[in-house]
């Protein structure tokens, strides 16, 4: 059976609108009743991923697909990507410019926080063109 | 079973939109020219109640005659009843309640201290999920079974202070008379519709410790009218902290915990809980959300604006006590004021248990959702086009209830009616040659 699938645009710093993709993808998540504690590790790392194309990239996409038994949710984004993925996978380091973290946001927990609600997590590519992101979550 | 204090009164509905659009869960539809609440949906909140320019939304509240039927009648008024009366204190304040039929008052307030002693005690013993969420509004509570199942472990276990007073004021009068449980009447006086639901259908309990539940409205003008024929001023006991309780944020106070959040109006608390389920406020310790602005001087029940009322409450605290004894009601462990029966989460969201059936729906919304105006303009009856397509597919609604998309449906007829008009019959005319 095909999937439901979801996509939305994200734009780079565009934080009074940030999160409202992973918002809407919650409550589909609700209504398709997908068990709870899905919900809940769906949201969190969909929002970690669209919090950091709102943070670090260009702008980019946003792309969830729900089947039976598994979610998928794609990250892309039109760049700079991730220099050093050893780091950018340790808690709390960050490379976000400094009136970000004012603001709350860009703690170093994304990509940590991504890996440990999904169940797969790939990073297809990182390179100057963009990052490129697959999480899946099964149940 | 579904119990629920709002309902319509049909007379006064006009079937406008105001409600529909202000209903923080989409429960509400109008048809046949009247609003329909739907009653797996609603959670009592009251801001239907509020917003009806008409006054249809009805909070269903007990009669004050049923305290006719009990020997022994106890008054348990809230404590935002305090903020409501100008130049009275609380002393004053009982004692004219008590003079409206009652053998005794017990005060809420003093239950809330006695909850907010339990919560500082507990939440240092226990492993609870942070942020702790206060199980003190009961349509938070019901908002959560709904639409954040996943936080439903972090609700504090503690009953709420209303249940606690009914609890202990009954099992006093009961030494004190002698008299049987169905011969004392406990009434409490709400400040709102969600109260009064979980009194019929209590959360997390088994069975309400209260019999009756009577509107401040209602109360309010006889405690006026007693005011002056009062016999005797009645001691309070609650401090400071219990006192609190009636404004946002009093609960929060009177846990001590350092990080606390307490957010009013109930969108601003669905925001917050998005948050919380997100893992952003994990540095939280307690969370208070509370349906109505301002917290329970808000109530829909209440007659004081509710910002005069936060006003008067934050003067009459200046004067108390800032503790009070409570621990000769409670038991080392607390377990008599804890909540014993497990919340179990709505499914009322769900389009259909089985995943691919709701995935096929889902579709069919998108489709239906993507031929609508988007103006969300309510004239359907739904509360917006993503409603109404929600609400096509699962069989409660047609399409052509969007006036917009029947309007075009009699754009194209017509223009299909004015093409046959032109034609003419051939008896009477025609360019057609007949072929042989």
């Amino acid at each position: 059976m095909k999937p439901y699938t979801m996509d939305f645009d994200v734009k780079a710093r565009d934080f009074s609108s940030a999160g409202e993709s992973s918002s809407k993808f919650r409550k589909t998540l609700l209504m398709l009743s997908i068990p709870s504690d899905i919900v809940r590790r769906a949201s969190i790392a969909a929002y970690e991923a669209e919090m950091n194309i709102v943070i670090h990239s260009y702008g980019g996409k946003m792309h969830f697909e729900i089947y039976k038994d598994k979610i998928v949710i794609v990250a892309e984004d039109t760049g700079p990507g991730i220099k050093d993925l050893e780091l950018a996978m340790k808690e709390g380091y960050s490379t976000a410019p400094k009136e970000v973290i004012e603001m709350g946001f860009g703690a170093g927990m994304g990509l940590p926080n991504m890996k440990r609600n999904a169940d797969t997590m790939e990073i297809v590519n990182h390179d100057e063109s963009g990052t490129k992101i697959v999480m899946t979550i099964n149940f | 079973m579904y119990f629920h204090s709002v309902t319509l009164d049909r007379d006064r509905c006009k079937g406008c939109t105001n409600c529909i659009k202000r209903c923080p869960t989409e429960a509400i539809r109008v048809r046949d020219g009247k609003a329909k609440i739907i009653k797996e949906k609603c959670i009592d909140c009251g801001e239907c109640v509020r917003v009806c320019p008409y006054h249809a939304k009805v909070v269903v509240t007990d009669d004050i005659g049923m305290m006719e039927n009990y020997k022994y009648r106890i008054a348990l008024p809230a404590p935002s009843l305090y903020g409501q009366f100008k130049d009275m204190t609380i002393g004053d304040i009982l004692a004219s309640l008590q003079s409206c039929g009652f053998d005794e008052v017990f005060e809420v307030a003093y239950a809330a201290d006695i909850v907010s002693y339990i919560t500082r005690n507990i939440v240092k013993a226990k492993d609870y999920k942070r942020p702790i969420i206060s199980s003190a509004c009961p349509a938070i509570v019901r908002l959560i079974q709904q639409r954040f199942p996943s936080l439903m472990d972090n609700i504090l276990d503690i009953m709420p202070p209303v249940e606690v007073a009914g609890k202990i004021a009954r099992d006093e009068a009961k030494k004190k008379t002698g008299l049987k449980d169905e011969e004392i009447g406990v009434f409490f006086v709400s400040p709102c519709a969600a109260k009064v639901t979980s009194v019929k259908n209590p959360i997390g309990i088994e069975k309400s410790y209260i019999d009756g539940v009577f509107s401040m409205r209602d109360v309010y003008s006889m405690i006026l009218d007693k005011r002056k024929f009062a016999e005797k001023k009645i001691e309070h006991t609650s401090s400071m902290i219990g006192v609190g309780w009636a404004n946002a944020g009093g609960e929060s106070y009177g846990t001590s915990l350092e990080n606390c959040l307490f957010v009013d109006g109930i969108q601003n608390v669905i925001g917050v809980l998005e948050d919380i389920e997100l893992g952003k406020l994990d540095d939280i310790d307690f969370f208070e959300g509370l349906a109505c602005v301002g917290g329970c001087v808000g109530g829909p029940l209440t007659v004081a604006n509710n910002f005069i009322a936060r006003n008067r409450i934050m003067k009459l605290k200046e004067k108390l006590n800032k503790d009070v004894s409570v621990k000769k009601y409670i038991a080392v462990d607390f377990h008599e004021f804890m909540l014993n029966v497990k919340l179990k989460k709505s499914d009322v969201l769900n389009l259909d248990e089985d995943i691919d059936k709701a995935i096929d729906m889902m579709k069919s919304i998108d489709e239906i959702y993507k031929s609508l105006p988007g103006l969300d303009c309510g004239s359907c009856g739904s509360p917006g086009c993503r409603a109404l397509a929600e609400d096509v597919v699962k069989g409660f609604a047609s399409e052509y209830d969007c006036i917009f998309k029947l309007k075009d449906r009699i754009k194209i007829l017509a223009e299909e009616i004015n093409k046959l008009s032109i034609k003419i019959p051939p008896v009477i005319g025609s360019d057609k040659e007949v072929k042989p």
